[in-house]
């Protein structure tokens, strides 16, 4: 996979807003990340493309999706180095509250890493940590290195 | 959404529906085919929803974000109040079977297979019109009537808007 690749030449392989940049939907959306130490925390500042129910009004519930989505994602490509993006088999998601047209933040957090599996949590929120507006889980189709 | 009060559904209502969601437009969503309770939707291909660009296959969020929208909008209207009517995405739970093909556009069928008095069960498949092989498919669970689901102050203090 020649972006994982270019990444890790550019000595990138750890830099997810580097990463994020390159790939179109997560530009579309607007994700940001913000790292501290091996912390890593996806940011996705309120636009008025991601609204699902105006009269609310309330972001899309596909926006939440996709954006835990990337939160997994982006934790899997943080924690190991792989030779492509891992492929999402299966998600499942519960909305808990309607997201507010706000910043919302996402943290994923691996369950297990299998070698070629990886079962991954992901939960997202506004203003505030304890009240979560999504979580997600899902497993990921993983490509090692060394394969 | 929000429907005038007492009015009965129709379906050019839900083409109306679907414009007024900016997120839909957003991706480009086009209704193909409404009846009540089924909808098939279709997705022309666009290098922004591109989630890989070695191989300019759409991202996998693309596919949740219109299974969301078209699992919604099969939630029948037709014998609903409109109070009911107003709806919330409780779970979805996606299965990716494989890739989408690059520069093709993307089909989703939704059905509504339950509808109980609170709760409308659908399914919902992803697909592409050159082989019509299976992309992804979808459960999906919508609250109804969404709006009034938690009386004020039960269950949700220090919730407000």
């Amino acid at each position: 996979m020649k972006l994982l690749r270019e990444l890790r030449a550019e000595g990138k392989g750890q830099d997810m807003a580097a990463l994020l940049e390159r790939i179109p939907y997560a530009r579309f959306l607007g994700i940001e990340v913000d790292r501290k130490g091996n912390e890593l925390t996806t940011v996705l500042p309120f636009q008025e493309h991601l609204v699902g129910n105006v009269a609310l009004p309330a972001l899309h519930g596909g926006t939440i999706g996709a954006f835990l989505e990337f939160t997994a994602v982006i934790q899997l490509l943080f924690d190991t180095e792989s030779e492509r993006l891992p492929k999402t088999v299966d998600i499942s998601i519960d909305y808990l509250r309607s997201g507010r047209p706000v910043t919302t933040y996402g943290r994923a957090i691996i369950t297990k890493h299998g070698r070629r599996v990886a079962n991954v949590r992901a939960e997202a929120w506004q203003e505030e940590r304890s009240k979560l507006i999504a979580t997600a889980h899902g497993h990921f189709l993983l490509t090692p290195m060394d394969e | 959404m929000t429907d005038a009060g007492g009015s009965g559904w129709a379906q050019h209502d839900i083409h109306e529906h679907l414009a007024h969601v900016p997120h839909a437009r957003a991706l480009g969503v086009v209704m193909v085919e409404y009846r009540d309770g089924h909808c098939v939707v279709r997705v022309p291909y666009a290098e922004h929803l591109v989630g890989d660009p070695d191989t300019g296959v759409i991202h996998g969020g693309v596919i949740t974000a219109v299974l969301d929208n078209a699992s919604g909008m099969a939630v029948p209207r037709e014998h609903l109040s409109p109070e009911q009517r107003a709806i919330a995405t409780l779970d979805l739970r996606i299965d990716y079977m494989r890739p989408a093909e690059p520069r093709q556009d993307l089909l989703v069928t939704a059905e509504c297979y339950q509808l109980t008095r609170s709760v409308a069960f659908v399914r919902a498949r992803a697909w592409q019109a050159a082989d019509e092989k299976l992309i992804a498919s979808s459960v999906a669970t919508f609250m109804l009537g969404a709006n009034r689901a938690t009386p004020p102050g039960f269950n949700n203090v220090g919730d407000a808007p």
